[in-house]
């Protein structure tokens, strides 16, 4: 329904229907992606194999490109050509593009770099990204590294790619934070994991003796607070990655659950439970100091600040069933923003400031949907007999959420994987774990 | 050790639950309730006797965290055999079925067993006694995916400590 147009050079000769409309497109622009448009054609892209002066730099060269691919081709918006059709030899790109090989296969942009290694055991990996019709370096840079990190150079080479043909950050340098299940459904053993977004470098950081749930980044992405059943009881506790330790939020009288960071990282709201009613509070992470935000007998939860942290979005059952409001951060005037059909849960404030994700129940289905901070515009992107708890990736533009599959009398069938799926509803795709996956958190850039 | 009682409690509402007729779905006051008196050398006043001839959960409809009158006649008995057996301390666990969202199924779950004691505390079970923890849809006892395994996980349960 919703087309992107991608303007490329030469393009006095080309005009695409866009919406239905003719529209001719100027000449001379370099290659861009407008991915506020949707898509219609991803981008065909050549990305060879970085060149190597030492065979580990060659090897890590070919793993470069590789990650750099599947990076852009998950995205959606990337096309990347298959190397067996290259004519100019990696080797031969170190002394310039031959921009006429790369037309011939219709490349319109163009990926070449190297890696060397240092004398102090670091690399070197240098990367220029090309557009082929008007012949033209686009942008590149130069960075040293471990060698065990030249997973994260690649994600930096997809992100500085992503950004100079989107005009968006890009969300490849990422790590996503997320439930590990496993065993049978009336006995389900869950394990706070992490990985990469590309779903390498996984690591289990619980063990399975403790239920654990919902966790969340802090800005820094160094720091995780989710909810625990430690011996038994259900509260909420900060993990931090550079230590392995962990520490409760705090002894409170009810049970404290459905946290997020405030993004400057110096609160954490979330939800207690106390009496049979469920309020929100903010904890002041430097003075511990605990404020009450919402004061009414209805199930108030699922909180998620604003990027400018001045106002929350929240789900309440106020009004009858779940809908989403939005408060100001000092729980001053709360205002329903969702009216349509159906219950409405788990809103999620996008990056960007624009939009608010969230999971919807209707018709006995549920669906993950978007919508804007006023409730209007609203869009449903992806849907299933249990689909919930969408996250955004930091640009705004993707968002990762978890779908189960329901099960029979005895268990069987269910199957709970995590999916990324972009704003334009378009490019679901699974996002693979070494077991099942529910409760997905996007962190922002890895600093 | 919980977690092994917990499996047993299970067991036996899975069986009684083929042993009632389909259209019976969740109407049931407990588990216990087909199970003769003393059928099998349960000592009166143990925590099977509480499960097997009192009952140990009540069931809920859908979003629902008020008490049925089905629910409110198990909960009379369990009043009547706590007050009578003084020494157990509980723990009300409050459960949701799977259509829900996680975060409001645990708050949901929070409204149920504190339905539940509550209404232990106004029958006269010393409030000191009474502890809630609520599992969301995170504990079902019945696995498949439909209304009657939904209306089997949509419970309080009265576990004794």
């Amino acid at each position: 329904m919703i087309l992107m147009s991608r303007i490329r050079s030469l393009a006095a000769l080309a005009a695409f229907v866009v919406l239905g409309v003719l529209a001719a497109l100027p000449a001379n622009a370099e290659v861009r992606i407008d991915i506020t448009r949707g898509q219609m054609k991803p981008l065909p892209i050549a990305i060879p194999d970085f060149a190597g002066g030492q065979p580990q730099d060659t090897r890590i060269g070919a793993d470069i490109a590789r990650v750099v691919s599947a990076d852009l081709e998950r995205s959606g918006l990337f096309k990347p050509i298959d190397p067996k059709a290259f004519i100019q030899t990696a080797a031969s790109l170190q002394a310039g593009p031959r921009f006429p090989d790369w037309k011939a296969i219709n490349a319109e942009a163009l990926v070449s770099g190297k890696v060397e290694s240092g004398a102090d055991g670091r690399i070197r990996v240098e990367f220029r990204l090309w557009d082929v019709f008007n012949e033209a370096y686009m942008t590149g840079w130069t960075l040293s590294a471990s060698p065990q990190d030249w997973r994260r150079l690649s994600h930096k080479v997809a992100d500085a790619i992503y950004k100079r043909v989107t005009g968006e950050d890009g969300y490849f340098d990422t790590q996503i934070v997320y439930i590990a299940e496993s065993g049978p459904k009336n006995d389900r053993k869950k394990r706070l994991s992490i990985m990469d977004q590309d779903g390498e470098h996984h690591r289990f950081l619980t063990d399975g003796s403790e239920l654990v749930l919902t966790p969340r980044f802090s800005p820094s992405a160094r720091e995780i607070t989710y909810l625990s059943y430690f011996k038994g009881v259900p509260r909420v506790y900060i993990f931090n990655l550079d230590t392995g330790r962990r520490e409760s939020l705090g002894n409170f009288p009810g049970m404290t659950f459905a946290p997020r960071f405030s993004p400057d990282g110096n609160k954490v709201i979330f939800s207690m439970a106390e009496n049979g009613n469920t309020e929100i509070y903010e904890m002041n992470l430097l003075t511990r100091q605990k404020r009450q935000l919402t004061f009414h007998p209805a199930i108030d939860t699922a909180p998620s600040y604003s990027p400018d942290g001045q106002q929350i979005t929240f789900e309440s059952d106020r009004g009858g069933g779940q809908q989403i409001y939005v408060m100001a951060a000092d729980g001053s005037n709360p205002q329903r923003i969702s009216f349509g059909d159906g219950r409405y849960a788990t809103p999620v404030w996008s990056p960007r400031g624009d939009l608010i994700a969230f999971t919807k129940q209707k018709g006995g289905q549920f669906f993950i949907g978007v919508m804007r901070t006023d409730g209007s515009g609203e869009r449903l992107l992806a849907e299933g007999f249990l689909v919930e708890g969408p996250t955004w990736a930091p640009n705004g533009r993707v968002l990762s959420f978890f779908r189960e599959a329901p099960s029979d009398e005895r268990g069987r069938g269910q199957v709970v994987r995590l999916y990324t799926i972009d704003l334009t509803g378009v490019n679901e795709r699974v996002l693979l774990t070494p077991i099942d996956g529910s409760d997905p958190a996007w962190s922002p850039l890895i600093p | 050790m919980k977690l092994r009682f917990l499996t047993i409690v299970a067991a036996a509402a899975l069986l009684a639950a083929c042993e009632s007729a389909p259209s019976d779905t969740g109407a049931k006051g407990g588990a216990g309730q087909t199970t003769p008196a003393a059928s099998s050398g349960i000592v009166k006043g143990s925590k099977e006797d509480f499960v097997a001839n009192v009952g140990d959960r009540v069931f809920f409809d859908f979003d629902k965290s008020s008490l049925r009158a089905d629910a409110k006649a198990t909960l009379d008995k369990q009043a009547a055999w706590l007050k009578a057996y003084p020494n157990y301390s509980l723990t009300v666990e409050g459960h949701a079925d799977e259509r829900g969202t996680r975060e409001y199924n645990l708050a949901l779950g929070e409204k149920r067993a504190n339905s539940v004691a509550e209404y232990l505390k106004a029958a006269g079970v010393a409030a000191a006694r009474v502890k809630t923890v609520s599992y969301g849809k995170e504990r079902p006892v019945a696995l498949g995916s439909n209304e009657a395994a939904w209306s089997q996980n949509r419970r309080g349960v009265t576990v004794l400590n």
